[in-house]
């Protein structure tokens, strides 16, 4: 099975997230990057896909500027094949992603392509489910158990009415939530062995797409915060605060 | 004039709150129709006619719509969607799933979890777990997005719109197929439309312990909720998660007891009215969010606060 797997170089989750000066987008100078967690899991899915006994090629991809070779050398350091880096220097909206995705899922041949559900820069939660329609193909979003048989994949979602299991057909589009699997740790031999495994970049240019109508980001701003109230001693006097609030 | 199409989220053929909300948002925008897609859309299509703004419910009866699958709903949503200039969505899982499927085909971009309108082009939607608000403009042509339900009031009922009967050719693909929906029974309230939600993190350390949680939940008539780390470690079911990639709430009253406080969950609690947090770490981060702090064993609070209501 051919997988294709995104790899999207974001701000690490645990960062607290600033507004630049001018306002003029977020502070990424000097801030600690990451793969986007929810790829991670995906990495993770197509590994142990792999081994499951399902013998495997997983092919890492990211889209963005030269720095993301970062990160797919963390995919390639957890076990992925190859990677594949699409070379975009200003912000790649979901669209052009997904169109990016597709042609390369044509051009691999993939069987499968395992994207997070969300990026938690942008969370536009939007990707996977735009390639499965350019690309013709079933999408299984929000996957927190995944099967196979018979060339088909069964994929338990996490929806808000509960469980959801559907069936698809291969080549299939799935995208992960945060309870298929735990990522593994990475182990220092295997950053050394990934900095000899085989990295292709490509410019968008190449790859014969024309660029989709964008939305346009007019302005950054900080969350009308919510300020921290008061403790309270005991339970009673919670009573009387939540009375006094009218909440009871 | 702005011609807005609001697709209704329902299951077993109850409308979903989500579609409400939706409506309260495209009100703002436009003239407002809601689509219903059902194998028998009658009764959903009349709920959906009673909410207040709507003026016309298009409802497409096909056997194909007996499930929410968003490759079958797609194409058909795509073909509606001619002639509006507006097509909005709940930012619900379902509607999280459809609408970009949707937006591909007819090759436009989404606003995700629109906060609020500016005008009919222009929005404000949060990025990074909401610890930033973007002000988003969409290209000429039709705009495309989803709603985030915490954003919006539902609108009233009392209307009586039309239900016009409309059918819609699209090819539909047999690729994906529904087997079940395993469906959390519970008879609380709906997590996201509840008033009073009280919610479990970690520190309730087990899937028993968690009966303080719906003992105190029920007590209040409210709905029970979780942090990501306590359905991780299997104490209560994944729809109960509140937070960025959970559920995204605002009810009046939120009491989270043993949970630390994480951005991730603090995004799913920012429009909630009251927020009480009960925890044994006095600097736990919950507290500088929380507007009643109580620093205390949730295992002795949570049954004395029962003994006082
Ligand atoms: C990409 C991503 C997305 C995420 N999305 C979400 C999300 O949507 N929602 C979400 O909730 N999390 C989410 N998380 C996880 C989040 O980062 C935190 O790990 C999680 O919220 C922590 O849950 P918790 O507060 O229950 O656990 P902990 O952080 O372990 O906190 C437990 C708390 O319980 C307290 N405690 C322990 N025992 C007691 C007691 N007897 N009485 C009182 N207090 C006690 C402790 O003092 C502590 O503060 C996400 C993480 C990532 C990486």
């Amino acid at each position: 099975m051919k997988i294709l797997v995104g790899v999207k170089r974001v701000i690490d989750y645990n960062v607290r997230v600033q507004i630049k000066k001018d306002g003029s987008g977020v502070e990424t100078a000097g801030v600690k990057m990451s793969v986007n967690p929810f790829d991670e899991i995906a990495v993770e899915e197509a590994l142990r896909i792999r081994e499951g006994g399902i013998d495997s090629e997983i092919v890492a991809v990211s889209i963005g500027t030269k720095d993301a070779q970062q990160q797919l050398r963390t995919a390639l350091a957890m076990g992925a094949d190859r990677a594949i880096l699409v070379e975009a220097d200003s912000e790649v909206q979901p669209l052009d992603a997904a169109k990016i995705f597709h042609k390369l899922a044509e051009e691999e041949n993939a069987d499968l392509v395992l994207l997070g559900k969300q990026a938690i820069d942008d969370d536009a939660n939007q990707t996977g489910q735009m390639l499965a329609a350019l690309w013709g193909r079933p999408q299984a979003t929000f996957t927190s158990e995944l099967n196979f048989a018979d060339g088909k994949a069964k994929a338990l979602r996490e929806v808000d009415a509960g469980l959801e299991l559907i069936e698809v057909d291969l080549p299939a589009v799935v995208t992960t939530d945060l309870r298929l699997n735990e990522p593994r740790f990475v182990k220092m031999p295997d950053i050394m062995k990934a900095k000899r495994k085989p990295l292709d970049t490509k410019a968008m240019a190449d790859l014969g797409i024309s660029a989709s109508a964008k939305l346009e980001t007019t302005a950054f701003e900080p969350p009308a915060g919510r300020t921290a109230g008061s403790k309270v001693e005991d339970v009673p006097a919670l009573i009387a605060a939540l009375k006094d609030k009218g909440v009871l | 004039m702005s011609q807005v199409l609001v697709i209704a989220e329902h299951l077993n053929g109850q409308l979903n709150n989500s579609t409400a909300k939706a409506v309260n948002c495209a009100a703002q925008i436009g003239d407002v129709h809601v689509a219903v897609f059902s194998d028998s859309p009658a009764a959903v299509a009349e709920q959906a006619a009673q909410i207040d703004g709507v003026s016309k419910v298009l409802s497409v009866e096909n056997v194909a719509n007996s499930n929410a699958l968003a490759a079958t709903l797609a194409p058909q949503i795509a073909a509606l969607s001619d002639g509006y200039s507006h097509l909005l969505m709940p930012s619900t899982t379902f509607g999280k799933d459809v609408l970009p499927r949707v937006a591909a085909l007819l090759d436009r971009p989404q606003i995700s979890d629109i906060m609020e309108v500016i005008d009919a082009q222009t929005f404000k939607r949060p990025i990074y777990a909401g610890n930033v608000i973007t002000t988003v403009k969409a290209p000429e042509g039709l705009v495309v997005g989803t709603v985030r339900t915490a954003s919006f009031k539902a609108a009233g009922t009392g209307g009586s719109a039309a239900v016009d009967a409309a059918t819609v050719s699209a090819d539909l693909p047999s690729h994906t197929r529904f087997v079940e929906l395993q469906a959390a029974a519970s008879e609380r309230p709906d997590l996201q439309s509840a008033e009073r939600v009280v919610s479990g993190g970690r520190g309730v350390g087990s899937e028993e312990n968690f009966k303080v949680i719906y003992s105190l939940a029920d007590k209040l008539g409210a709905a029970a909720g979780a942090s990501r780390a306590a359905v991780d470690a299997g104490f209560c079911p994944n729809d109960m998660q509140v937070g960025q990639t959970g559920k995204i709430i605002a009810p009046g009253l939120y009491i989270a007891a043993g949970i630390s406080g994480a951005i991730q969950h603090i995004t799913g609690i920012k429009d909630a009215g009251v927020i009480v947090a009960i925890n044994k770490d006095p600097d736990a981060p919950i507290f500088e969010v929380a507007d009643i702090g109580l620093v205390a064993d949730l295992f002795e609070a949570l049954p004395e606060i029962e003994k006082h209501l």
